[in-house]
């Protein structure tokens, strides 16, 4: 190779929001993002999952699953942050492996007004040893909990940080990803530091 | 059997869904080149004569480093698809790729450390 990977290319990292469908993780990610979030879309066999959850869904068939992103770069040290929302047909992104490998890891969005919408995500992570924390976008006219009560809601292990957020703010969204990476911070074994 | 029959059987459960997306890679479904939706790609130079414009369209997209899924969105095609054509235009030395790293660096110190300095300005 007559380049050098470094030269050419900065170090990308990814971190996914998720949560139930509706709580605001496009909105999120626009926050965060210093691009217009993107949208794309994948194409996924569901044959492989024998969910309850896909009735209707025909044996083999090709679903498609769309996602929005956005990205921050961080100039000085030569990072991009990519912020993937996890997408909204609840069901079918877990089946999307390749959107969670390799994840820095995870912000789950929560609306205390249905909190049972994030049971998934929070599943999903705690199964696959993906750090993350919990979120809880402040909706107008929520009633508010006390971050203790959201944790024994969900059942969170005390690990597990539970933060306030605003969705819609940009400093607030940055807030909650400096969590995210103060938590695995804490995390990281202390020989390797 | 008549020759409307066998119209009705070519196409059978067995062939499994027609995607129109697919016909952009030419009915490939597999990129040559492993490629994930953060990989980053650019362009590094001019591709061979004969590749489609599909392939001078994402060419042009990427005269910075940018990402798998960013070339997918606006290219408007799914990830799948998108992979394919970027794997052409690796496999021909017209685009160099850096792959995410194997590990997802949520135990690397240093990465963390930056993404907490830069995160700080913002």
């Amino acid at each position: 190779m007559a380049y050098k990977e470094s030269d050419l290319f900065p170090t990308q990292v990814k971190i996914l929001i998720a949560g139930g469908f509706g709580v605001g993780k496009t909105t999120f990610v626009g926050a965060a993002s210093e691009i217009e979030p993107l949208n794309t879309e994948e194409l996924i066999t569901a044959a492989s999952v024998g969910v309850d959850s896909l009735s209707g869904i025909e044996d083999k068939s090709t679903t498609t699953v769309a996602l929005d992103f956005g990205r921050i770069t961080i100039e000085q040290h030569e990072i991009v942050l990519y912020l993937f929302g996890t997408p909204g047909q609840e069901r079918f992104w877990f089946m999307w492996d390749e959107l969670s490998a390799g994840a820095l890891g995870a912000i789950v969005l929560a609306d205390t007004r249905r909190l049972q919408a994030c049971f998934e995500a929070v599943d999903f992570f705690e199964n696959r040893g993906i750090e993350f924390l919990v979120a809880v976008n402040e909706f107008d006219g929520a009633f508010h909990y006390e971050p203790e009560e959201v944790r024994a809601a969900l059942e969170l292990d005390p690990r597990v940080p539970i933060v306030m957020c605003d969705a819609r703010d940009t400093r607030s969204a940055t807030s909650t990803l400096r969590s995210l990476i103060r938590h695995l911070l804490a995390a990281v074994p202390a020989q390797s530091a | 059997m008549t020759v409307a029959g066998d119209d009705e059987v070519w196409l059978d459960e067995e062939a499994g869904p027609l995607i129109r997306p697919y016909t952009v890679s030419a009915g490939r479904t597999h990129p040559t080149v492993k490629l994930d939706l953060v990989s980053l790609v650019i362009a590094i130079a001019q591709p061979p004569r004969g590749m489609d414009p599909e392939h001078h369209k994402v060419l042009g997209l990427c005269r910075n480093p940018i990402s798998v899924a960013e070339v997918a969105a606006h290219m408007r095609l799914p990830v799948a698809v998108t992979k394919i054509l970027l794997a052409d235009l690796v496999e021909c030395e017209a685009m160099a790729m850096r792959a995410p790293s194997t590990t997802s660096g949520a135990t690397d110190r240093v990465l963390l450390e930056k993404l907490l300095d830069g995160l700080q300005g913002i």
